[in-house]
């Protein structure tokens, strides 16, 4: 069971979270037009990583903030957490 | 009874107390501190159980963990319990165990004669033979298989037993308690660090209770004995025994299981059987020790022979002689310390040490005892069937590949050590990389992953003092890094024997004209020459050898024979151990009960159930409950001797004639406040919402961003910047983290506040055309005419003194209200309505009667709402708003969603007006065409109309718009039902929808 620190909460085990998905990907701005490629990458291309993978959970047993997470794919590890509107560098 | 082979003034029971124990139906008696290994040997027990596959006689191999067949079917307190160890089950008054694998019994096996036909039993038989005629499989081979194999029987009623689970944290947890488990949480504890020390026997100490060493001035025992009395004291160590650490998962999370209550004749009221722990340790210290290894020889598997340091335990633990005549076969000095021991309690040992002329203090001293050593000495066999009786031994060449002249010896028990195995199963499933180390031809631990650090003989140090050494500067370090104390601990003065170097030698090759069985593996009956086939196959990685072989799986996960298969292919193959390398180690590291893993999650606590304020009353008045998500709705309210067609009839007739009122308090329930409230509804909901008015409902639906309806409901505006969101029950959780997601991580300018309120408030729909006298009665002061309060109203009032909330909505198609009051005034409510309601004739409904009316009115639900349908196949293309832009929006392009044939909802009737259409049936336009029939779509939902006394479904239908009129049939094979139906419109009551408006 994966151990995150939430940066609104610290540390807490994986069972308070919910996964959410690749956190790079961003949403089309409204009102703008967008070609089928463009929106099927939004919708449903996803790369499936082998290591170091940016992705978002939501603390939903705790303060129910979304947060992005640096995470290896491979090995669990766990480098950096983010709050939602965090830029990662 | 006599317990013929019990000495005296030795072990560590307590021989004041007696218990008396049945096995395979006979009565033993043995002492209080016995396992049933030891008590059955002790009553000169040997024969034990059968093998797996040739059904060969079976005893005693070790004397823990490692035992590969003393596996028993245990009876306590009215319960039964399969693949119990006996060399772990302690004994307890009333005890009773049966040997498992065997048929009629241990002693007469018919499954013996595999043994007799084992030259038709190599590896892979199964595979090859049972490939074939397909059919005969379930029928046939199967069953045969499954009764012939197996270790024991799973009980297939209720446990009563009661398993917990248990959260825990800690600096330093360590896994075994032996000299440097000891060492190291003495000198954490010491520097005030958490400390959990977990030990899997009964006894605290590992090796230092059967070892001949000094530490400190005292005997090894005793030392340990004050270390464990100390930390006992300490407020910051757990000491725990009977407890296993069996799995290593990430980030340094741990799991034991701590057997509670398994000693016992039964559990304690309130205590549980096992608990679970789950422990979350800063560091982890493996001080696992080390199983000792078998070196391979001829029926190396009869009753009998043992490891020698088991008989050794026996005999310094239990006070057990395990035979009279014992031979040592060995190839390092631990053979010599068993030796010693049987020759201080009289007993006259054999040893055969393979090691052509060893010296060491050890060697020495067996020496001086006067005990007969062969040097470059074999057992090449050992004799007997049910038991030892006798071995075939034999000098052997200094390259080991050929025997002299076979002799044969006398003995009642062949111990033997083939050296030791590090127990790197922690480690290895922590992610350690492990590594060979020639020195004791052994794997173990290398780089570290997580923050683990392993110490002593499970890192193949095999000397005390250096054990002690490095295990109280690792527990002082690791501590001081988390405490930031450092306080010096004196290592005490060690005494032991030195001992020579081990042979590396691990299996006596076969004598001219002989072909004993030789088995590396002892659960599986994996022998020597079934590796040998694998290879001849071509199985070359050791995972496929494993597989095909069956080496090193069942329940002892190869303890003792994953080494000696490693070196058997690298010898075969001609490669180093360490490049065949290793089967993965998975946790857990030995079975743990499946009732310990669930815990308290059974039955009605397998979820949590969620109750509505007014349950106790639907209780109260006979409602047949059903389970909503987790939350508990009444389904109808039986009256009589009604079923659940009829009661559900009833009240739906009565809504559609009278009024009846609904607990929906479940629906789900969000609070949106903020400047732009509006706008984040705008962007949700396919409709438009800007211009929505204070004091006003909408039905709303949203789609995900993949054009799939996600939830409908309404939504009213009580005031300028504060909406109340209504969700189905079903998606409540996942309505509020989608707007969350949106509001925190795409459009976090939107200022906007979202949160649940479902448990705030409650919720009763009141229904059918007298609901408006009813509302009169309810609210004398309010104005709710048609006028006053219109459809899509919204109003707050009082209710006899409590704030309500009332909405002009319908579910059910009737003239209908929803009236929400603070969860604590539920009751109440609900008590005013039916008492108010009684002179309209009123009475509740439950979920049954609701959704015939939702169907009826072709009301889409969760049943269409099903997570494949956009908004046209719901009949919803109407909400969907040209104008602006909203989540989900752009995919409603996608040209699959645009056919012109596309599915949409419609109503089904069957054409005798007689038959109900089972849900799921599918729609087909042929009922003879051949399988697979297409499919022109399916039936979501039934009920039975009762507006029109005939069976109505709704039906999920292709190019549906332009199949009304069409006659076609609804199949279900799974109920065996063809039913010629007619298509009609979903809307089948009140298509206009002027009775929500009247």
């Amino acid at each position: 069971m994966l151990y995150i620190n939430c940066p609104h909460c610290g540390m807490r085990s994986q069972n308070e979270f919910s996964y959410g998905g690749d956190a790079s990907v961003k949403r089309p701005e409204l009102n703008k037009e967008v070609s089928d490629q463009e929106w099927n990458n939004f919708v449903y291309n996803r790369k499936s990583l082998r290591g170091k993978h940016l992705e978002l959970w939501q603390h939903i047993s705790g303060c129910r903030q979304w947060i992005k997470v640096e995470r290896d794919t491979a090995t669990h590890e766990i480098f950096r957490t983010f709050k939602a509107d965090e830029e990662v560098a | 009874m006599v317990q013929a082979f019990r000495i005296e003034n030795e072990g560590l029971i307590n021989r004041d107390k007696k218990l008396s124990f049945k096995f395979n139906g006979k009565t033993y008696i043995g002492y209080e501190g016995d396992t049933l290994a030891s008590a059955l040997l002790a009553n000169g027990v040997h024969l034990v159980g059968r093998s797996f596959k040739y059904h060969r006689p079976r005893g005693f191999f070790g004397a823990g963990v490692d035992e590969p067949y003393a596996v028993v079917q245990l009876y306590r307190n009215g319960e039964t319990e399969p693949n119990i160890k006996a060399t772990e089950q302690e004994l307890f008054e009333g005890l009773e165990a049966k040997s498992v694998n065997c048929w009629p019994s241990v002693n007469f096996d018919i499954g013996a004669i595999n043994n007799f036909l084992k030259i038709f039993l190599p590896a892979g038989f199964y595979y090859k033979t049972f490939m074939w005629p397909k059919s005969f499989w379930y029928r046939i081979y199967e069953p045969f298989i499954r009764k012939a194999a197996g270790l024991g029987v799973a009980s297939t009623k209720h446990d009563k037993e009661r398993y917990e689970h248990k959260y825990e944290y800690c600096d330093l947890l360590i896994a075994g308690s032996g000299p440097s488990g000891l060492a190291g949480a003495y000198a954490a504890a010491k520097n005030g660090a958490k400390v959990i020390l977990a030990e899997d026997k009964p006894r605290f100490g590992g090796s230092l209770l059967t070892s001949d060493v000094n530490i400190g001035n005292q005997s090894g025992k005793d030392w340990a004995e004050g270390i464990i009395a100390e930390l006992k004291t300490m407020p910051n160590v757990v000491v725990k025994n009977r407890s296993q650490i069996f799995g290593y998962y990430d980030h340094n999370m741990l799991v034991m299981s701590e057997k509670v209550s398994d000693h016992l004749p039964s559990t304690k009221k309130y205590h549980p059987n096992k608990r679970l722990w789950y422990i979350r340790a800063k560091e982890v210290l493996i001080s696992s020790g080390s199983i000792e290894r078998p070196i391979v020889f001829g029926n190396n598997d009869t009753p009998g022979v043992m490891l020698s340091s088991a008989a050794k335990e026996y005999l310094k633990v239990y006070g057990v002689l395990v035979g009279r005549k014992p031979l040592v076969f060995t190839n390092n000095d631990s053979g010599y310390e068993t030796a010693i021991e049987f020759k201080k309690h009289g007993v006259d040992p054999v040893v055969l040490d393979s090691r052509k002329n060893p010296e060491s203090e050890i060697i020495g001293e067996a020496k001086n005892l006067g005990i007969n050593i062969k040097n470059s000495y074999v057992v090449v066999a050992a004799q007997g069937y049910k038991k030892v009786k006798s071995a075939d031994i034999a000098s052997i060449s200094d390259d080991k590949k050929q025997l002299g002249k076979i002799e044969n010896i006398q003995c009642d028990c062949i111990c033997v050590s083939g050296f030791w195995t590090p127990t790197i199963h922690l480690a290895s499933q922590s992610g350690n990389k492990t590594k060979f180390k020639e020195e004791i031809d052994a794997f173990v631990p290398g780089q570290s992953k997580q923050n683990e650090i392993t110490l002593g003989a499970a890192n193949g140090v095999f000397t005390l003092e250096e054990t002690l050494k490095t295990s109280f500067k690792a527990g002082s370090e690791l501590s001081k890094k988390l405490t930031e104390k450092d306080n010096e601990i004196a290592i005490p003065n060690v005494v032991e024997k030195k001992s020579s170097q081990h042979d590396k030698f691990w299996c006596v090759p076969l004598p001219k004209g002989k072909n004993y069985k030789r088995f590396l593996d002892f659960q599986n009956d994996v022998a020597v020459s079934d590796i040998e086939i694998a290879l001849r196959e071509g199985y070359r990685s050791i995972e496929h050898v494993k597989r095909y072989t069956t080496l090193g799986m069942a329940t002892d996960q190869g303890k003792t024979s994953n080494l000696n298969g490693l070196q058997l292919v690298s010898e075969i193959e001609n490669k180093v151990v360490p490049a065949v390398g290793h089967t993965t180690f998975r946790p857990p590291y030995t079975p743990i009960s499946i009732g310990a893993i669930v815990g308290r999650e059974v039955g009605k606590h397998s979820k949590p159930t969620r109750k509505s304020p007014m349950h106790s009353w639907h209780e109260k008045n006979n409602a047949v409950f059903v389970d909503a998500g987790v939350w508990l709705r009444p389904r109808y309210y039986k009256r009589g001797n009604e079923n659940l067609f009829e009661g559900s009839k009833r009240e739906a007739k009565n809504v559609r004639t009278n009024v009846g009122v609904c607990d929906v308090t479940t629906l789900g329930k969000i609070d949106i406040k903020g400047p732009d409230a509006a706008e984040l509804l705008n962007r949700v909901y396919t409709n438009a919402w800007l211009k929505l008015p204070v004091g006003k409902a909408r039905y709303g639906v949203m789609l995900r961003e993949d054009g799939i309806v996600m939830d409908d409901g309404t939504t009213t505006r009580i005031s300028e910047n504060h909406y109340h969101m209504t969700t189905t029950t079903a998606q409540a959780a996942n309505v509020l983290s989608h707007l969350e997601y949106y509001l925190q991580l795409v459009w976090p300018e939107l200022n906007v506040n979202v949160v649940s309120t479902t448990e705030q408030w409650a919720g009763a729909a009141i229904a059918g055309p007298k609901s408006r006298d009813l509302l009169q009665k309810l609210f004398p002061n309010s104005d709710v005419s048609n006028e006053g309060l219109p459809f899509m109203g919204y109003t707050e009032e009082d209710l006899f003194g409590v704030k309500a909330r009332i909405f002009r909505i319908s579910f059910s198609g009737e003239l209908a209200y929803e009236v929400n009051v603070e969860s604590d005034y539920g009751n109440f409510m609900w008590e005013k309505i039916m008492d108010v309601g009684e002179e309209f004739k009123i009475q509740p409904y439950g979920t049954e009667a609701l959704s015939t009316l939702r169907i009826e009115m072709g009301h889409v639900a969760g049943s269409e709402l099903d997570g494949r349908t956009i908004p046209y196949d719901n009949a919803l293309e109407g909400l969907v708003s040209k104008k602006k832009d909203f989540i989900g929006k752009r995919s409603l392009q996608r040209s699959a969603f645009t056919a012109e044939d596309r599915q949409r909802v419609v109503g089904v009737v069957p054409l005798d007006k007689q038959t109900s259409i089972p849900e799921g049936s599918h729609l087909v336009k042929d009922d003879k065409a051949p399988i697979p029939n297409p499919k022109l779509g399916h039936i979501s939902a039934s009920c039975w109309s009762v507006e029109y006394d005939n069976p109505f479904s709704l039906a999920i239908l292709k190019d549906g718009k332009n199949m009304i009129g069409q006659k076609l049939f609804a199949m279900s094979p799974l109920k065996n039902k063809i039913i010629p139906v007619e298509i009609v419109s979903s809307h089948y009551v009140d298509p206009k929808g002027e009775r929500v408006r009247s």
